[in-house]
């Protein structure tokens, strides 16, 4: 079978396109909330790289230590996730505003 | 072929509704896309057969980062439309576009390049499996093999805890976590309220004593007894506990104890976190079902997030 129709780098490349998808609109929204969704988009894009990497040969079904650290990683990332939404309503209760002052310019 | 036409077809609804979660027109619409991201994920999961990972992708990726976007989309509403932020200025988006493709071509380019046949970790796995304590090899990785991140891990989100309840209002603490739920009676929420959590609770105990041997186990586990949890207590079936209730605190630090415990005690057969092998299933099994009922009660705390002044309704 040629190496690029194989399973896992479908999934790898998939991966690796979600990573740039995920960065691109980390940078580009104010708002904070859409950064944090972005950001975890991040997340799942590396994940799946890594996870992908673990099941080159299907034969042996998928490799156990990257699944555990990606197990590990998504409840990382939630608690990460948690904070950060924490942190971001407790500034908008504060301030009356989404995103950070430095991108408030245009607005009153 | 047909697999292979499946997984393309699958990739290429990922990518398209990230990029509808990532430039969605608004931040709800955003929002649902991430959460149908996150379940198609877990179906890319399931086809790399990480069982395991597809459970923790569906419960936590999809789950319950979804009900905490939409938890805060909801407190977005009394901002002005005018402070809601906006996309950047064009130049700049053209060069944050140029920079994300180059980041993804050159992790596309490592992929092509790494060993089609390479075998990772599976000999090694394989081979000190017997000694593990258990069979199923995710959670011989997790609780035995490569220990130390776990028990790190499960101190994160104590210390993730800690840091969402500083956030609170001096005039708040000491109140009940979160904010006051105000829900329709017999309402669509409130019938699942009721109808649900049975449900949970027998699937998440399942999952935490399935671990030892089939996909499964204390995260997994955990994070479902959570969203059981979480659902109860927005359906308003149970007031959600005080923030300085000690019995609330230990039982968030009762798993990362024990399993500290358990990790120095190892230094007895020669250091930490060596279990010897004819005790490692007990001692696996008691650190899964404290661990997973610690986890359950930090992640439903998490969502909650800090306590807030009751709100008067509008």
């Amino acid at each position: 079978m040629m190496t690029w129709a194989s399973g896992w780098l479908i999934y790898g490349l998939t991966g690796a396109t979600l990573i740039g998808l995920g960065l691109f609109g980390f940078a580009s929204h104010t708002n904070l909330l859409r950064r944090i969704l972005a950001f975890n988009v991040v997340g799942s894009g590396i994940f799946l790289v890594f996870g992908a990497t673990g099941f080159r040969v299907p034969e042996l079904g998928a490799d156990a230590v990257p699944q555990a650290l990606i197990i590990t990683g998504i409840v990382v990332a939630l608690s990460a996730t948690a904070l950060a939404v924490s942190l971001i309503t407790r500034h908008a209760s504060l301030s009356g505003s989404a995103t950070l002052p430095d991108d408030d310019r245009e607005d009153r | 072929m047909i697999d292979s036409l499946f997984d393309l077809v699958l990739c290429a609804l990922i990518i398209f509704v990230a990029f509808a979660a990532v430039s969605g027109r608004d931040l709800f619409t955003a929002i649902v896309f991430f959460i149908v991201y996150g379940l198609m994920v877990a179906i890319a999961w399931l086809r790399l057969e990480a069982i395991d990972v597809a459970l923790a992708e569906a419960a936590i990726g999809a789950g319950l980062t979804g009900v905490l976007l939409l938890g805060a989309y909801g407190r977005f509403k009394n901002i002005d439309a005018a402070r809601m932020g906006s996309w950047v200025p064009l130049p700049v988006l053209i060069v944050i576009a140029l920079a994300a493709t180059g980041l993804s071509a050159a992790v596309g380019v490592v992929l092509i390049a790494l060993d089609p046949n390479g075998l990772g970790l599976i000999p090694a796995v394989n081979a000190n499996i017997a000694q593990s304590g258990v069979f199923n090899p995710v959670t011989a990785v997790l609780l035995n093999f490569r220990a130390y991140d776990t028990l790190l891990e499960s101190i994160v989100l104590v210390v993730a805890l800690v840091g969402v309840w500083t956030l609170a209002d001096n005039s708040a603490w000491g109140q009940r976590v979160g904010k006051t739920q105000s829900v329709r009676a017999n309402g669509v929420l409130q019938s699942f309220g009721r109808t649900l959590p049975p449900i949970g609770l027998m699937i998440g105990i399942y999952f935490v004593w399935a671990g030892s041997s089939q996909p499964g186990g204390a995260f997994q586990g955990g994070t479902i007894l959570a969203a059981v949890g979480l659902l109860s207590a927005m359906a308003g079936l149970f007031p959600p506990p005080r923030v300085n209730d000690a019995r609330l605190r230990l039982s968030v630090i009762a798993g990362p104890i024990l399993f500290l415990a358990v990790a120095i005690a190892g230094t007895a057969w020669g250091g930490m976190f060596v279990l010897p092998a004819d005790l490692a299933y007990g001692l696996i099994l008691a650190i899964e079902i404290v661990l997973a009922l610690s986890i359950a009660i930090t992640l439903m705390l998490l969502v909650l997030g800090p306590p807030e002044m009751t709100e008067t309704p509008q």
